[in-house]
């Protein structure tokens, strides 16, 4: 063959063996050393296959109306019953309204799949806490609040937010419909192992920076790609200071990293929280449980395929500008300018972004006006974001060029203890609307939508062009930045409140 | 699902990076419970003017004729070209659906989200990861004033342009076997049940707050 170009330019890599392990020492350490990743993959693994292809058993799963149908569906058309139904928990969320529950769903298209999720659950015996159920919520917020996530299990759900569980020290990932499919009807996932990383954000995070900004300040670091192929371990003494919610806020966002899967180690914070939940194990069960579940960390001296090293204190509360969640940066900063970025590729990204935003390279992130802001969603629609964003709008008025302003619990539960601290008047009597719990404007399968050219603040997790509704504008911010900006009507530095 | 057999195809590019799930197919379409159909709304916000509705006839909705599968060129292709972290977001399989009910067979990227590039195998979908000065090459010859066809050949690993410069690429045994042969890869895990219900009752022993 003549001049093929696509072979020029070639480099062929050839990995040198390195003779150091065989200093002994050395070779003791690294086969004994185990990452998490490795403890929580071997504890569930049923078989390997010669090329290395794994089959791993899966503990809880969990399920929503919208990635399902077409899984019980093809169980029924190929004749299979569920493995173990006992694993499966289910609650819709997508398409559920966050107004008046009685009245049901008005969208013919969406009361079908929330019906069709009811007959499957009762046709083939799976727990579902129905739309009137105060149980009901977001699957995420759901599944650790019932203690039905517990450290150390392996955790599939048909929606890629499912690493939101990593928070326990359970390895959890997002699935597609047949893989749906392929749990409910072999409890287990063909998969294979991936590579390891861990970020350490390092010392104290500033007055007013959340678990929200320090992985926003992640994804800006390392891409949305960056952790593509890895599960990540999220270390060092700023996760170690984090509430569990904060630390599910993290793993909720490492799939906008890239990464399926991101996990933290259990400590005294993670046997607190699931202690005495619904579902957590009791009396000797529980004993023997804790002691399971504080051998799930990295040992001393494991190895990682990538370290990375953040400083805690260097993160600002941080906006996103564009539609990528890695296009972001600190409120203090100024939109960036594609006219200085090298790569072209990234240059023509950035201007499309631009453009689709409707913002001007240059401008400051505090200028930029608001018309709508939306609170809640996986990411932050727990009780400790509730509090922040009220600790804000207490006794203040959300601006009059405001659209709107919604607060959106993550669960039936999350509301009625919001509504026991009085979150709910607070809310109200600074002009927010109080909804009843769903997904709702984090990806606007429901009523809640942004109409063309509006801008939302949004404690949500993505920013894609139509995510909130077509040609609508989406920032991510953490929920007190969401309730400055509702109060203030544009971006502010919530430290400056 | 059906065997995946050699074949020539229009190259379509799509020259954008962080092509996310949600563009390729919009949340309004996910109320539907059918894996069919979903082709007519592929990238439906990119591809019409209009705001696409479920359930709705898009045969005579206003075409975007900026938008590449617009282009009387792309109209038959069957390959898409992209760029890096294709399919990222969202895991909706909709997406891998609405490509393949509109006709695409192969995906070239430089990298793929990783929900996105599973789920492309369960539905008969070759994602195809190519280093990115190959990528480059193929925009400028999928760009020319006539379409680029290629061979795909996953038996033997490998694509094949006009003029016969071959392309290798690296596929997982797996996987490509799944693919050849049309597998049902629930099938193949109930062939092991025994040894899942081995597994599982080892689990129950050493974790019983797990069941």
């Amino acid at each position: 063959m003549k001049n093929n170009k696509y072979e020029k330019d070639e480099f062929v890599l050839y990995v040198v063996p390195t003779y150091s392990c065989l200093i002994k020492p050395q070779v003791d350490r690294a086969m004994s050393a185990k990452t998490l990743y490795d403890k929580l993959w071997e504890a569930h693994l049923v078989r390997t296959d010669e090329d290395g292809t794994g089959l791993l058993y899966i503990d809880r799963h969990l399920v929503h109306e919208v990635t399902s149908p077409q899984a019980f569906e093809g169980l029924r058309m190929a004749g299979r019953m569920p493995w173990r139904t006992g694993a499966v928990i289910a609650t819709p969320d997508h398409n559920v309204p966050t107004t008046d529950r009685a009245a049901g769903i008005v969208d013919p298209i969406a009361r079908v799949q929330v019906e069709t999720l009811d007959r499957n659950c009762q046709e083939f015996g799976i727990t579902e806490f129905g739309m009137n159920d105060v149980r009901q919520g977001v699957v995420h917020v759901v599944g650790p609040e019932q203690g039905l996530i517990l450290p150390g299990m392996s955790v599939v759900c048909g929606d890629s937010h499912t690493s939101t569980h990593g928070a326990l020290g359970a390895l959890a990932f997002g699935i597609g419909t047949s893989e749906v499919e392929h749990v409910l009807a072999t409890q287990c996932l063909i998969q294979k192992k991936s590579k390891s990383m861990r970020i350490s954000i390092d010392g104290e995070l500033g007055p007013g920076v959340t678990a929200k900004d320090v992985v926003l300040a992640i994804i800006g670091e390392i891409g949305t790609a960056g952790g593509t192929g890895y599960v990540i371990e999220f270390a060092g003494a700023v996760i170690r200071a984090l509430s569990m919610e904060g630390r599910m806020t993290v793993c909720n966002m490492t799939i906008e990293a890239g990464a399926r899967a991101g996990i933290v180690a259990v400590d005294d914070t993670t046997i607190e929280y699931v202690r005495g939940k619904p579902h957590a194990p009791r009396g000797e069960q529980w004993q023997a449980a804790e002691v399971a579940w504080r051998q799930l960390h990295s040992d001393e001296g494991a190895r990682f395929d990538r370290e990375i090293h953040i400083d805690g204190a260097s993160i600002a509360p941080q906006v996103t500008w564009g539609t990528s969640p890695e296009m972001v940066v600190s409120v203090l900063d100024r939109v960036p300018d594609p006219a200085v970025e090298p790569d072209p590729v990234r240059a023509e990204g950035m201007r499309r972004a631009l453009d689709y935003m409707g913002l001007q390279a240059g401008t400051p992130i505090n200028e930029i006006p608001v018309d709508l802001v939306f609170i809640g969603s996986c990411t932050n629609g727990r009780i400790e974001d509730l509090r922040a964003a009220a600790a804000i709008a207490r006794g203040r008025r959300v601006a009059k060029t405001l659209v709107q302003a919604l607060v959106v619990p993550g669960s039936g539960l999350v509301k009625e203890q919001a509504e026991r601290e009085g979150l709910d008047r607070i809310f109200i009597d600074a002009g927010f609307e109080w909804r009843a719990p769903g997904c709702s404007m984090c990806l606007a399968m429901n009523a809640d939508q942004l109409q063309p050219g509006q801008r939302c603040a949004s404690t949500s997790n993505r920013n894609f062009e139509g995510r909130q509704g077509k040609e609508g504008r989406t920032h991510l911010v953490g929920p007190a930045m969401a309730a400055a900006a509702a109060i203030a009507g544009h971006f502010v530095d919530v430290r400056d409140f | 699902m059906e065997k995946f057999v050699k074949f020539d195809g229009v190259v379509a590019p799509l020259d954008r990076s962080n092509v996310d799930t949600d563009a390729i197919i919009p949340k309004q379409f996910l109320k539907s419970i059918k894996r069919s159909g979903f082709g007519p709304n592929l990238f439906d916000e990119w591809r019409y003017l209009d705001q696409g509705q479920p359930d709705q006839d898009c045969s005579g909705r206003p075409l975007n004729p900026s938008f590449v599968l617009n282009d009387p060129r792309y109209r038959s292709a069957t390959i898409l070209l992209a760029r890096e972290n294709f399919g990222c977001g969202s895991s909706r399989e909709h997406a891998p659906w609405a490509l393949a009910d509109y006709g695409f067979k192969v995906i070239i990227a430089p990298s793929f989200a990783d929900i996105f590039f599973n789920n492309c195998f369960k539905n008969g979908i070759l994602p195809i990861v190519l280093d990115t000065k190959k990528v480059d090459l193929l925009f400028v010859e999928a760009s020319r004033n006539e379409a680029l066809v290629l061979s795909v050949d996953l038996d033997a690993q490998q694509l094949t342009t006009p003029v016969g410069d071959l392309i290798p690429f690296d596929v997982d045994p797996f996987r490509r076997l799944c693919l050849l042969q049309g597998l049902d890869d629930i099938g193949l895990t109930l062939q092991h049940a025994e040894e899942i219900r081995a597994f599982e009752e080892r689990r129950r022993a050493s974790a019983p707050w797990v069941f």
